[in-house]
């Protein structure tokens, strides 16, 4: 980053979307994330910094990378760590969010994370409880730590944001990952192009200071980075797309759309991935080129940093 | 027999009878107008009785509300008869048109009458009931409109919900016209509104939420009117959201007849409202952007939109205490439909006789009732408003059974001093 401005506090209580961070809340993290790659690779793992603290899990969704990779993160801080099991929880007997929110804070956590399909579900969370809130994805609406996570792969390999260009393609319309990553690279000075298909853009998402593309060759050319989002199988049955073929055929990620690309350009992708889908498997297993291992280790960092600065 | 009153410097004003000046109203012992307008003054009231010098305050004939939903039978956690009247009543309201959409449905005769007799005993205001287009308003079969009608019914809606299937709505028409019925639909394509939550726009995109494009109300206005073209009949959109529909109807007005409606909602706030999830501004239709509520106040101006709603909805705490996606559409509006409309006469958007036009003598006419007038020997329904008055709109103040209004904390200027239904004071400040 070329210009940094130095935080020591974060100006949020929770942390709900990219949308209410400032600069210097993204750098704080960032930052603070950075101290704890390395901690990552090393034998022991274990910190104290939570130790004391009590960390709930709370995922209406399923999740594989993101529920472990908070629950590890709060592990290695220290923390104690509850993941909420939903599918045997009262919610299932018709408990509204509400009243889960108002049990859960009887227990007096120190930080609640949360996700749910239904977008604005942490705001509501959040107004209830004591603790703090961090969103773990909601809806279509938001998923920032998947975004803090990418801006940190993306400055460990360019070692910049500020003027990288940067295409985001794929079901943007569904996706929170997009969202959140538009607020934070536009914040950060990338130049962010979309690319979809009409039917999974967004209305008026070009109001958000980004390029729309319905061509993906125009929309990756001279990219530095490709971030390429999951497509939902039901996406198929509701007349949003004809067919996988089709799709992978005009918005698939292949050897030749890549081309368009900058040479040293570098692939993103939050997983699960679709392989043979939104991406040819060879470029989803090119370690030259794919981070998408690096997304997921680091994304344990960015969760330990959002952890122990919103846990303070 | 109750006592005549004599009401004086009051301004009064009544659109039907094209009535705008500063005069008097008297009420006869049965309650019953006797007398209304400026030869109404000192001069001709005998010493003896006694006046009630209003001083400068207006009157307007009651107010006639052509959409509430009532709780009542089925939901009457939410709102019964007595409850909404008295709501009502503290807004100035005394006719209501309930909609069909409670448990059981208003889809046949035998429901009919419990409602007119819990209307009757337990509502203060006059009631006029709807039954539904369709049975259980599942947009199939039709309900026997003439039959309904010669029970009371004034007219008929699935409330909510839309006729989808276009030969069940040409047929719904046909009908209607043989029987002269009122036909007032709620225009959403639900296939284009599918789990739609608010307008579909920036605002949508950023909270996450599904939209509701305004493509869904005009294909549905198009069509009807398409329709219409062939066949005539008595046809009423209930409410309009959309700027792009005041252009249509505008459009069409000048070779069809039909009618429209629009939500003080609509006509008051915006998309921008909604903020941060607010739950009680999940409305149906959809709040839109400032330039379509713009659009809208100039479509009452110009007469495009003959009627302004409530959209009275009440839905108790439980319902609104969700995320967006699951929480109940609708908020109340009866106690402050006239406060809130008035804030269009404040701040210029409309003159007060536009207003109060699609609040009394517009409906009525659609319904083809003696209501909303302050006709010489009709019912003494009017009320007395003071329309410089400033009031905070609070939860804890309505009166109303639910409190899921759209204005909380709302600062207000206007307010119904006194409200009488047949010449009785039912509702004093």
């Amino acid at each position: 980053m070329a210009t940094k401005t130095k935080a020591v506090k974060i100006s949020q209580k929770h942390l709900l979307g990219i949308q209410d961070l400032s600069v210097s809340d993204v750098n704080l993290i960032l930052d603070e994330a950075s101290t704890f790659i390395d901690l990552n690779k090393s034998k022991n793992k274990k910190l104290d910094i939570l130790k004391g603290k009590t960390q709930i899990n709370l995922f209406f969704e399923p999740s594989t990378r993101t529920q472990s990779s908070f629950e590890l993160a709060g592990k290695r801080l220290g923390a104690d760590v509850m993941s909420m099991n939903i599918t045997n929880s009262a919610i299932k007997k018709g408990e509204t969010l509400i009243d889960t929110a108002m049990t859960l804070n009887a227990m007096h956590p120190d930080i609640i994370v949360i996700r749910h399909q239904d977008s604005g579900a942490c705001n509501l969370l959040s107004q209830k409880v004591n603790c703090a809130v961090l969103n773990a994805g909601d809806g279509k609406r938001e998923h920032p730590t998947q975004a803090l996570l990418d801006a940190l792969t993306i400055i460990n390999r360019k070692k910049k944001i500020q003027g990288l260009k940067i295409a985001i393609c794929g079901d943007i319309l569904h996706s929170r990952v997009a969202r959140s990553n538009i607020y934070l690279l536009n914040m950060l000075g990338a130049e962010v192009n979309i690319v979809a298909p009409t039917n999974l853009m967004p209305k008026d998402i070009e109001k958000f200071g980004v390029n729309v593309f319905s061509d993906m060759k125009k929309g990756v050319k001279d990219c530095d980075i490709v971030m390429m989002l999951r497509l939902q199988n039901e996406r198929m049955t509701s007349s949003f797309l004809s067919s996988n073929r089709e799709y992978y055929e005009y918005y698939g990620l292949t050897p030749d759309k890549l081309s368009y690309a900058k040479k040293d350009c570098i692939i993103m992708h939050p997983g699960p991935m679709n392989r043979g889908i939104e991406i040819d498997t060879k470029l989803a297993d090119d370690t030259n080129m794919s981070v998408v291992k690096e997304q997921v280790e680091l994304g344990v960092a960015i969760r330990m940093a959002c952890l122990k600065i919103f846990c303070e | 027999m109750m006592k005549k009153k004599y009401f004086i410097n009051a301004n009064i004003l009544d659109p039907h009878n094209s009535i705008d000046e500063v005069g008097g109203l008297i009420v006869g012992e049965t309650g019953l107008i006797e007398a209304v307008g400026k030869k109404v003054n000192t001069n001709n009231i005998p010493a003896r009785e006694k006046v009630i010098d209003l001083k400068g305050k207006h009157i307007f004939p009651g107010l006639v509300d052509m959409r509430v939903f009532v709780g009542e039978p089925g939901y009457e956690y939410k709102e019964n008869f007595r409850t909404l009247s008295n709501a009502a009543l503290s807004g100035g309201v005394t006719s209501a048109v309930t909609m069909p959409n409670t448990d059981p449905i208003i889809d046949n005769v035998s429901i009919v009458d419990f409602l007119k007799r819990r209307g009757r005993d337990k509502s203060k205001i006059n009631i006029f009931p709807t039954a539904s287009l369709t049975k259980g308003s599942e947009g199939t079969n039709m309900t026997e409109f003439g039959l309904l009608q010669s029970k009371g019914i004034i007219g008929f809606t699935d409330g909510t919900k839309t006729i989808q299937n276009t030969r069940v709505m040409a047929r719904i028409m046909n009908s209607a016209s043989d029987l002269d019925s009122l036909i007032m639909q709620h225009a959403e394509d639900f296939e284009l509104s599918k789990d739609g939550m608010i307008n579909e726009g920036i605002i949508a995109t950023k909270l996450g939420l599904q939209g509701i494009p305004e493509m869904a109300e005009l294909i549905i206005i198009e069509r009807d009117l398409t329709l219409l073209n062939y066949i005539k009949c008595r046809y009423h959109i209930s409410q309009i959201s959309s700027g792009k529909s005041v252009d249509l109807i505008r459009d069409k007005k000048e070779n069809l007849k039909f009618s429209c409606g629009v939500s003080i909602n609509n006509l008051s706030l915006n998309e921008n409202d909604i903020g941060d999830f607010k739950t009680f501004l999940k409305l149906s239709p959809p709040l839109r952007t400032e330039e379509d509520r713009v659009n809208l106040v100039q479509g009452l101006k110009d007469e495009t939109i003959d009627v302004i709603v409530s959209d009275h909805k009440p839905e108790d705490e439980e319902q609104k205490r969700l995320t967006f996606a699951q929480a109940a559409t609708g908020a109340t509006g009866i106690e402050t439909l006239l406060s809130l409309s008035l804030e269009l006469y404040h701040n210029e958007s409309l003159k007060l006789n536009t207003i109060i036009k699609a609040l009394t003598s517009n409906p009525a006419k659609i319904l083809k009732i003696d209501k909303g007038n302050l006709n010489v020997g009709n019912d003494a329904d009017f009320c007395i408003v003071d329309v410089n008055k400033p009031w905070i709109v609070k939860q804890e103040n309505l009166i109303s059974k639910s409190k899921n209004t759209s204005i909380e904390n709302k600062k207000l200027q206007g307010k119904v001093t006194n409200t009488f239904v047949k010449g009785e004071e039912l509702f004093k400040l």
